[in-house]
């Protein structure tokens, strides 16, 4: 067991590595730092100076070391474009983006769950067809896209919710949220279904897929020939085993809608660290864009961990080491 | 009276390309405490039979006609959720493969606790008290510990003997037992073998045993029955089915088994192969394969007829035969 | 040679007479196939078939701007017959026409001839992006897949390193790094190469791992080893050899990509980090129309939305149904 975490550790920290590496690159190699933090009229004796000072002529490996300890605490120098801390822009709207995510996830979840086990229990029946067909359209329609047509209809047409921004946020020291204002609630609505939608759909068909599957194997047979009632094979058998391998992507997808968070917080106007970082893509602001991917990269790499960890506590036959080799 | 009598069970699946029939009226009785062999070739219907007793035929197969009784009620029609409390309570149940017959999720004490609240009003403390008492009669040493083992934590053999203690836990009237030693080492066969026929004996309880192995058969069963293209061919003591087959399949299955006794230089084996279900001859169904077979064979199907002490779908045991050409 | 072209045509037919046949046998996806095919002619052909050519500023004219499309005004279709749906509807000027069935935009521009041009340009990002991404994969698929070892290793991690995160990520760092070399007028210039650039590297990967998954099946296999005997090089094994059996699990993972591809353009676009409105894609079509929802000319950006939607969706139930033809499991 701890061989299996001290492996994914490592794993993990090389993608970090690999990340910052790639991020490094980006800062000190496209464009010029200097010349998009002095004016126009600076020396080139100023500049060598100022190069000198902020330790850029010192060889790849001491700035690459630098780099990540900077990264490591946070500091990734100031923004091109409003010279602000890159660090602290990125954590006045971390909450409004964490926020968003987590209720998009619960969403996608709760319903996506639900409804890939009744369409995995009753795959013939009319509602089942229904989802389906539903399920082709959200995977069609662009998260954006979505996003327009239910402004369209909730905000423009019936004004029953807000368009954009987050509404009226409360402050717990350092940690904006919308969660304890009615009108932060009512924000939360649309974007949360917009960037939920697509992962619903995704855990839906996977939900189903894997239900099918699991209701044809022999243990559900032999659980049936016991005489157990249908909602002890049901969700007693049935649910649990199907939703072993649901937890690891479903896991995986957190990771996806925080990076997805980009396109729904653009449409509506969120301020959330994915319009800071379509923001700098634009303005070509690379210490924004290299500190966003290693803060992604660090999420990502953080929920793996803690997605394989539940998997590790949830399914017996990895913990035995033999067996496990038969499960992978 | 018989414990178990089926009559003339018909099991068909339609598809898209016609009606499939599976089991084309098939008919046998277990008495209580038997233990009735049913063997035959792959195809030839033995687990479909065994499915359609207790009901879980999947769909779109179904029972068409026939019925089922169990000791002296009709089973095959019941609503679901009483058939549900026939299943593990009257009738029990043991599939091939046990590695895939347990829930791998589940300790192997809380699939027996769960079987055994289903069917009786005990409490958690005393069922386990008697998983424990059922995991000792199966031969499980340490019993009491390996309540909290995993399925993946047992051998092959030892997860039999567990499917044995789940499938009698309720105390059945019947077994079904579907090939239970087919996916088990050949030395560990006997052993599963041994202990279900002494646990049936011991509680009484009837065992259909579905096997394509006869010397299974010929060890354990009292009568044995012979399938053939979803009929059955032959029914008899197992004694005489064995040693004096009447039907020329029963015979030529019979004399492709290698024994000791007999020095042969080929294994003798019957040409041709069983018909799938959608393509069933006119008349008898082995006819084309027969070394017998007359034009009344190809005409008509033949039914269950008394051959002594042995029933045999054959006309060669006709009053008709005589006429018959070839 | 000769065996193995005669070879190649022969399962060509097979997979194609068994391919028709499940496509013919649901009518879902000869739907689907119906409107895609109509939708990339029409595109095809948008320079011959647009009523206006929307971007040419001489053809435009300010005056017809703003205008809704025809179905929204329904209550004047039956005035030239000369009954009135509503009453005094008549009397007042219809503001839609039938020169511009579905409307027009800001500047004047015909909607039906925007939305041709801009499925053209989301379809070719969409075509020229997978094909980039599949001669990427399929290169360094059988690259790793035939070499092995520590080439192997090293490019699957750094397959396993992208894999982790979503190619619109990708695309857009990719977009953000050209931006940062190159200047703003260049980058608008060349902005069709950039995006086709930034998606099909963003999604190689998955072509790559099946290639390379393909060629360690195939490379164990006698053939192979006869054909090196012979002294077929290894570059000839791999394309002239392995390659054509890889193809099939190729050709659906391309398909299902492709939506992948023409959703992921659409939404950079949309973002303004794609294509610009000189050139406009339906997902820049989308972002400029977004503006007008609040004041009322919906249609400016839900048109083209529904010619997006539509694409995605015929092209997707073309992937399923390609998927499932091709899938030999179910065969």
């Amino acid at each position: 067991m701890i061989g299996f975490i001290l492996r994914r550790m490592i794993q993990a920290v090389v993608v970090l590595l690999v990340v910052s590496f790639v991020s490094f690159v980006l800062f000190n190699y496209v464009g010029d730092p200097i010349n998009a933090m002095v004016g126009q009229d600076t020396s080139i004796a100023d500049r060598e100076a100022l190069r000198e000072q902020l330790g850029l002529k010192d060889p790849i490996s001491t700035r690459f070391v630098r780099f990540v300890g900077d990264a490591a605490q946070g500091e990734f120098g100031l923004s091109y474009r409003t010279t602000e801390h890159v660090g602290r822009m990125i954590l006045a709207r971390l909450p409004a983006t964490l926020e968003l995510s987590f209720v998009a996830a619960i969403f996608a979840l709760v319903f996506g769950i639900a409804m890939g086990v009744y369409s995995g229990l009753y795959p013939r029946h009319w509602f089942s067809r229904l989802l389906q067909a539903i399920s082709l359209v959200g995977i069609s329609l662009p998260t954006f896209l979505i996003g327009i047509l239910l402004i369209l209809f909730f905000a423009v047409t019936l004004r029953w919710l807000p368009s954009f921004g987050r509404g009226d946020t409360v402050d717990l020291g350092g940690w904006t949220t919308g969660f304890l204002t009615l009108s932060g609630l009512r924000a939360l609505i649309l974007p949360s279904i917009t960037l939920g939608l697509f992962q619903l759909t995704l855990i839906m068909r996977l939900v189903r897929s894997e239900m099918l599957e699991v209701m044809r194997t022999d243990y559900i047979k032999f659980a049936r020939a016991r005489g157990l009632s249908n909602r002890a094979v049901h969700f007693g058998h049935a649910l649990k085993n199907t939703l072993v391998p649901v937890i690891t992507v479903t896991g995986l997808q957190l990771g996806a809608i925080i990076a997805f968070a980009i396109v729904t917080e653009t449409v509506f106007s969120w301020p959330g660290m994915g319009q800071l970082f379509v923001q700098s893509v634009f303005f070509a602001d690379i210490p924004v864009m290299s500190a966003y991917l290693v803060l992604i990269a660090f999420l990502f790499v953080l929920i793996n961990l803690i997605v394989d960890l539940l998997y590790y506590a949830v399914d017996p036959r990895l913990r035995s080491v033999q067996s496990a080799m038969r499960v992978r | 009276m018989a414990l178990l009598e089926v009559r003339d069970l018909r099991v068909e699946i339609p598809t898209r390309r016609g009606v499939l029939t599976i089991l084309d009226g098939v008919s046998f009785d277990i008495a209580p405490g038997e233990v009735l062999g049913l063997v035959g070739e792959s195809g030839a219907g033995k687990s479909i039979s065994g499915l359609a007793i207790i009901g879980l035929l999947e769909p779109p197969a179904r029972i068409a006609d026939g019925t089922v009784t169990l000791e002296g009620r009709r089973i095959d029609n019941l609503p679901r959720e009483e058939m549900r409390r026939i299943r593990g309570a009257r009738i029990g149940t043991i599939f091939q493969d046990p590695l895939t017959s347990l829930n791998p999720l589940y300790t192997i004490g809380r699939q027996l606790v769960e079987t055994i609240q289903t069917h009786t009003t005990l409490t958690t403390r005393q069922a386990e008290a008697r998983a424990v008492d059922l995991l000792k009669q199966v031969g499980i040493p340490a019993a009491e510990s390996r309540l909290n083992a995993y399925p993946h934590e047992f051998s092959g053999g030892m997860r039999q003997r567990v499917v044995i203690s789940l499938a009698l836990c309720a105390e059945p009237v019947l077994v079904i037992a579907d090939e239970p030693t087919t996916a088990l080492d050949v030395s560990i066969q006997a052993q599963i073998i041994a202990l279900l026929k002494r646990l049936c004996r011991e509680h009484r309880t009837a065992v259909l045993l579905i096997t394509h192995d006869m010397g299974v058969i010929a060890e354990t069963a009292d009568r044995v029955a012979v399938m053939y293209a979803g009929r059955i061919a032959e029914i008899g003591p197992v004694g005489t089915v064995v040693n004096r087959p009447k039907h020329p399949y029963s015979a030529g299955l019979m004399g492709s088994i290698p024994t000791v006794e007999r020095r042969l230089d080929k294994l003798p084996q019957i040409k041709g192969a069983m018909p799938r279900p959608g393509a069933l001859p006119h008349g008898c169904a082995f006819a084309p394969r027969c070394g017998y077979a007359r034009d009344l064979c190809r005409a008509e199907r033949p039914e269950l007829m008394r051959t002594g002490e042995t029933e045999s779908a054959c006309f060669q045991y006709d009053r008709r035969w005589e006429k018959a050409h070839a | 040679m000769a065996a193995r072209t005669a070879l190649g045509r022969f399962f060509g037919r097979v997979v194609q007479s068994d391919l028709l046949w499940s496509f013919r046998s649901s009518r879902t996806t000869m739907a689907a196939g119906f409107v895609v095919g109509m939708i990339f002619l029409a595109s095809f052909l948008a320079p011959w078939i647009a009523p206006q050519d929307p971007y040419d500023p001489a053809s435009l004219n300010l005056s017809e701007a703003m205008k809704p499309p025809v179905f929204e005004e329904y209550r004047f279709w039956a005035c030239p017959f000369g009954y009135e749906l509503d009453a005094g509807a008549c009397e007042a000027e219809p503001k839609s026409s039938w020169q511009f069935p579905l409307g027009t935009d800001d500047q004047g521009r015909d909607m039906l001839s925007t939305i041709l041009y801009g499925t053209r340009l989301s379809l070719i990002v969409g075509f020229a992006s997978i094909m980039l991404a599949m001669l990427l994969g399929i290169a360094l698929g059988l690259l790793s897949g035939y070499a092995g070892g520590p080439t192997d290793a090293f490019l699957m991690r750094v397959a396993d390193v992208q894999l982790t995160f979503p190619a619109i990520l990708i695309a857009l760092t990719l977009d953000g790094i050209v931006r940062g070399i190159v200047s703003t007028q260049r980058h608008e210039e060349i902005a069709l190469f950039v995006i086709v650039f930034s998606i099909g590297l963003s999604l190689w990967v998955q072509f790559a791992r099946t290639v390379r998954g393909s060629v360690m099946v195939e490379r164990t296999k006698d053939y192979v080893a006869a054909a090196r005997i012979i002294g077929v090089s290894s570059g000839g094994i791999m394309l002239r050899h392995i390659l054509p059996n890889t193809l099939g699990p190729v050709l659906v993972i391309a398909t299902i990509n492709l939506a992948v591809a023409i959703i992921t353009e659409a939404t950079l676009s949309f973002l303004g980090v794609g294509l610009p409105p000189t050139q406009p894609s339906l997902g820049t079509l989308i972002r400029v129309g977004n503006d007008y929802l609040f004041s009322g000319e919906w249609w400016i950006t839900v048109m083209p939305g529904i010619a997006l939607a539509v694409l995605i969706l015929g092209v997707n139930l073309l992937g399923d149904w390609l998927r499932d033809a091709l899938n030999p499991k179910l065969r």
